[in-house]
C-alpha cells in the first residue's frame, strides 16, 4: 500500500510539475463546453430568402413582411427575373427563393386560386426541408388569415406538449454529447502516452526491474488523471449549469456516479493504447484523431443512432460515449434517478473490467 | 540543401511505423463507414397510442398514423402515465392521446381535441414528430369533413395558395451528397493538422533537432522542408476520397476537379502552417497534440459541417469567419453540388490565401534557433 502511494505521489509530481500541460488540460473543457454548447444548434434560423414578385401587391407585400418577421427569416434581397435565380444560388447570396405569380392578388380575388414557388438550395437536405415547412407554414397562415373567422365547426384541434424540453432549446439536446465527447477524448489522450513515454523515455526498465505489481502501476498511472478529470468534470457541469442554464433536472448525485464511471472507463481505453502502441506519437494520433471521429459521429451526439444502418448500430454499442451520453441525457434532462439508467451502468462498469483487463495482458514485464 | 532537407523528412515520415498507413488507412475508413452514419433523416418515429375512446374514428385515425410509414406503433398504453413510462424508457418518441368522445364531439360540430406529446430532449427530433403528426390529423380531418359533407360546400370559395416547393442541387435530399465532400475535409485537416503539429516538437524530444539548430540551414527552408511533405500527402488523400466518392457513392463532382485541387493547395498549406506553429511552441509532444486537438475539434465544429452556420449566434458566426476549415468546406460543398468555379468564390479564396501566408509566417518567425 505504501508502495502504491509513493508511486501515486510520482504520477502526481510527473504532472503536477508541467504547469503549462495542466493549464492546457483544464483550460480546454472550459472553452469547448461554451462555445459548443452556445453554437450548436441544428434549429433553422435566420435563412436568407430572395423574392421575386412582379405584381408587388398588398397581398405579396403581406406575405413578404410575415415572412421576413419570423425569426427563420432575412429577406435579403428582391429580384425582377427569373434570370437573376441561378447566381442568386451560384452566388450563395439566399437559400431560398420565393416566386410569386404574376398579378398575385388580382389572381386570388378573382379565380380565388394563386400560385407561389418556393426554391430551396439543397445543398443541406436538412435545413431545406425546414425551412421549406416552414415558409410553407407561413403562407399557410395568411391564407387563414384571408378565410377568416369563418372556421368550420368540424375541426379537431391538436393540443401539443413538448416534454422535458418545452422551448426546444439546443443546448440541451447538445450539453450531455460535448459533455460525453470532451470527457472521453481528453481522458483517452491523457492516458494513453502514460506508459509509452516510460517506455521512450528509457524510465519504463527501471519501472519493470522494480518489485511494483503491473495491477499498482496502473492504478498509480490513472489515479492523478482521474482527479484532473474530475476537477474538469466540475468546471463543465458548473458552467452547463450557470452559463448555458441546461438544468441538473434529476439527482445531481446518479449524474456524479455516473461520470466517474465514464471518466474511469475513458482512462482505461487510453491506458489500452499505450500498453499497445510503440510510441508518443502513435499513441496520440490514435487516441486524439482515430477516436475523434467515432466518437463524434456514433455518439448519438450529432446524429441520431436508430437510423443508422443496422451494422453501425451494433458498432456504435462500443463506443462508451454513446451509453454515457444517453445517462446523462436520462438524469439530467428528462430528470429520472439511477434505476432508469442501470443498462447504461452496467455497461460501462463491464468495460471498464474489459478495458483494464486487457491492459493488464498486454502489459509486457519484459522489455522487447 | 531543400532537396536533403526533403529526402530526410520523407524517409523520417515513410519509414515511421504507424504514419504511412494512417495516410491511407485513416481516409478510407472514413469514407467507408461514416457516410452511412451521418444523416438526421428522421425515417420512422416510435409512437404511443392512448384509445380513450375506442370508436371508428379514432381506430381510423390510429390506422391512418401507421400507414404513413414515419410512426411504428410500439406502445398502445390505458393512460397518460403508463405513456409516459414507455417514453422514459425510449421505447416511444411520442404519445397521441384521443380523449373520451372524441368521435361524438365531432359529429356534434364541438370541435375535437387531441393531444401529442412529443419527447423534446432533442427538440429537432420532436419538433419533426410533432409536425408530421399534425400534419397527418389535418389530412384525416379533411379527410372526414368531405365523407360527411356534400361535396358542393364551401371548400372552393376558399382562396387557395397552392405552394410548389423544389429542391436545388440536391433534388432527392440525399444526404450522403452532403456529407461526402464534407467528410473529405474533415479527414484532411486531421491528418493535415496533427501530423505536422507533431513534427518539430518530436524532434525537440528526441534531440535531433539540435543538429538543425547548429546546422547552417535558413529558417524557411526549414519550414519549407517541413511543409511539402505534408502538401503531397494531403493531395494523395484528397485524391484517395475522390476515388472513393466516385467508385463507392457514384459522387462526381458538378464543378471542376482542378478548382478543388487548387483551393486544396492553398488549404493544405493554412492547416499545416498553424500544426508548425503549435509544433514551434510546445515543450513536450502532449502538450502538442492537446493544443492541437482544441483547434481541429473548434474548427470542425464551428465549420458548418454538422450544424448550420446560419442559426449560431452573432459572435460564433464571427469565429467562424476566422475559420478556414469552414471556407474550405463551403468550397468543396458549392463545388460538388452546384458546381461553383474560383470566381464566384473569390471571398473564400482570398480568405484562405490570407490565412495560408499568415501561418506560414507566423511559422517561420516563431522558429527559433536558440533555446
Amino acid at each position: 500500500m505504501k508502495q502504491l502511494m509513493s508511486f501515486i505521489r510520482k504520477e502526481f509530481y510527473h504532472i503536477l510539475r508541467d504547469r503549462t500541460t495542466m493549464l492546457i488540460l483544464l483550460g480546454i473543457p472550459v472553452v469547448q463546453i461554451i462555445l459548443f454548447g452556445f453554437a450548436l444548434t441544428t434549429e433553422v434560423k435566420n435563412t436568407q430568402v430572395a423574392v421575386l414578385a412582379p405584381s408587388n401587391d398588398e397581398a405579396t407585400e403581406r406575405i413578404i413582411e410575415k415572412i421576413n418577421a419570423s425569426a427563420y427569416f432575412d429577406v435579403v434581397e428582391r429580384i425582377h427575373s427569373n434570370n437573376e435565380i441561378q447566381p442568386i444560388f451560384r452566388d450563395s447570396k439566399a437559400k431560398l427563393v420565393m416566386v410569386f405569380e404574376d398579378h398575385f392578388a388580382q389572381k386570388l380575388k378573382q379565380t380565388g386560386v394563386t400560385h407561389i414557388q418556393l426554391l430551396a438550395d439543397a445543398t443541406d437536405p436538412n435545413a431545406a426541408t425546414s425551412f421549406t415547412f416552414y415558409a410553407t407554414n407561413i403562407i399557410n397562415s395568411y391564407q387563414q388569415e384571408l378565410i377568416g373567422q369563418n372556421v368550420n365547426p368540424y375541426q379537431i384541434t391538436p393540443e401539443v406538449k413538448m416534454l422535458y424540453n418545452p422551448q426546444m432549446i439546443g443546448a440541451f439536446n447538445f450539453v450531455p454529447g460535448v459533455l460525453g465527447m470532451i470527457l472521453i477524448l481528453i481522458c483517452a489522450m491523457m492516458t494513453s502516452i502514460a506508459i509509452v513515454r516510460e517506455k521512450e523515455m528509457g524510465t519504463m526498465e527501471i519501472l519493470l526491474v522494480s518489485p511494483m505489481k503491473p495491477i499498482y502501476i496502473i492504478l498509480s498511472k490513472i489515479t492523478p488523471y482521474f482527479v484532473l478529470s474530475c476537477i474538469n468534470f466540475t468546471t463543465i457541469i458548473l458552467l452547463s449549469v450557470f452559463v448555458l442554464k441546461v438544468p441538473v433536472a434529476g439527482s445531481f448525485i446518479s449524474l456524479v456516479a455516473v461520470s466517474l464511471l465514464y471518466i474511469f472507463v475513458s482512462l482505461a481505453l487510453g491506458l489500452l493504447i499505450s500498453t499497445m502502441t510503440s510510441s508518443q506519437q502513435a499513441a496520440m494520433l490514435i487516441s486524439g484523431m482515430a477516436l475523434m471521429i467515432p466518437v463524434m459521429l456514433l455518439s448519438g451526439m450529432i446524429f441520431p443512432i436508430e437510423n443508422m444502418p443496422m451494422p453501425l448500430q451494433w458498432f456504435s454499442s462500443l463506443i462508451p460515449a454513446k451509453w454515457y451520453i444517453s445517462a446523462v441525457k436520462t438524469i439530467m434532462i428528462k430528470g429520472l434517478g439511477i434505476t432508469s439508467v442501470l443498462k447504461e451502468v452496467a455497461i460501462l462498469g463491464l468495460m471498464s473490467v474489459v478495458l483494464v483487463g486487457i491492459s493488464l495482458k498486454k502489459f509486457k514485464v519484459r522489455l522487447e | 540543401m531543400l532537396k536533403y532537407l526533403l529526402r530526410k523528412e520523407f524517409k523520417q515520415i515513410l519509414r515511421n511505423a504507424v504514419l504511412p498507413k494512417m495516410i491511407f488507412v485513416f481516409p478510407f475508413m472514413v469514407l467507408m463507414v461514416f457516410p452511412w452514419a451521418a444523416s438526421y433523416e428522421i425515417k420512422s418515429l416510435n409512437l404511443s397510442v392512448i384509445d380513450n375512446d375506442h370508436s371508428t374514428y379514432s381506430r381510423q385515425l390510429t390506422q391512418k398514423i401507421i400507414s404513413s410509414n414515419y410512426f411504428k406503433l410500439t406502445d398502445v398504453s390505458a393512460n397518460y402515465k403508463q405513456a409516459l413510462k414507455s417514453i422514459e424508457k425510449n421505447e416511444s418518441d411520442i404519445i397521441l392521446e384521443i380523449p373520451v368522445n372524441f368521435e361524438k364531439d365531432f359529429v356534434n360540430r364541438q370541435g375535437s381535441k387531441v393531444m401529442i406529446s412529443a419527447n423534446a430532449v432533442n427538440g429537432m427530433k420532436g419538433g419533426i414528430g410533432m409536425t408530421y403528426l399534425t400534419s397527418i390529423l389535418a389530412d384525416f380531418n379533411v379527410g372526414i369533413i368531405q365523407r360527411l359533407l356534400p361535396s358542393t360546400t364551401s371548400i372552393s370559395a376558399v382562396p387557395i395558395i397552392q405552394i410548389d416547393s423544389q429542391y436545388r442541387f440536391n433534388p432527392h435530399l440525399n444526404y450522403r451528397v452532403f456529407m461526402v465532400p464534407a467528410l473529405m475535409v474533415m479527414i484532411l485537416t486531421l491528418l493535415c493538422g496533427f501530423l505536422p503539429a507533431v513534427s518539430i516538437v518530436f524532434e525537440k524530444e528526441l534531440g535531433t533537432m539540435e543538429q538543425i539548430n547548429v546546422s547552417p540551414v535558413p529558417k524557411a527552408t526549414f519550414i519549407l522542408a517541413k511543409l511539402i511533405p505534408f502538401w503531397l500527402i494531403g493531395f494523395i488523400v484528397i485524391t484517395i476520397g475522390f476515388i472513393i466518392a466516385w467508385v463507392v457513392y457514384g459522387l462526381i463532382p458538378a464543378g471542376y476537379f482542378s478548382t478543388i485541387y487548387l483551393f486544396a493547395a492553398i488549404y493544405i498549406l493554412t492547416v499545416s502552417g498553424l500544426g508548425l506553429v503549435i509544433s514551434n511552441y510546445a515543450h513536450t509532444l502532449q502538450q502538442a497534440m492537446f493544443v492541437v486537438f482544441f483547434f481541429m475539434l473548434v474548427f470542425i465544429m464551428l465549420s458548418g459541417l454538422y450544424t448550420p452556420i446560419d442559426s449560431m449566434p452573432e459572435w460564433a458566426k464571427w469565429i467562424a469567419a476566422f475559420n478556414p476549415l469552414k471556407h474550405f468546406m463551403f468550397v468543396m460543398r458549392s463545388v460538388y453540388l452546384k458546381g461553383s468555379n474560383p470566381i464566384q468564390m473569390l471571398n473564400e479564396l482570398l480568405a484562405l490565401i490570407g490565412f495560408a501566408v499568415f501561418f506560414n509566417t507566423w511559422a517561420v518567425l516563431s522558429y527559433r534557433k536558440k533555446n
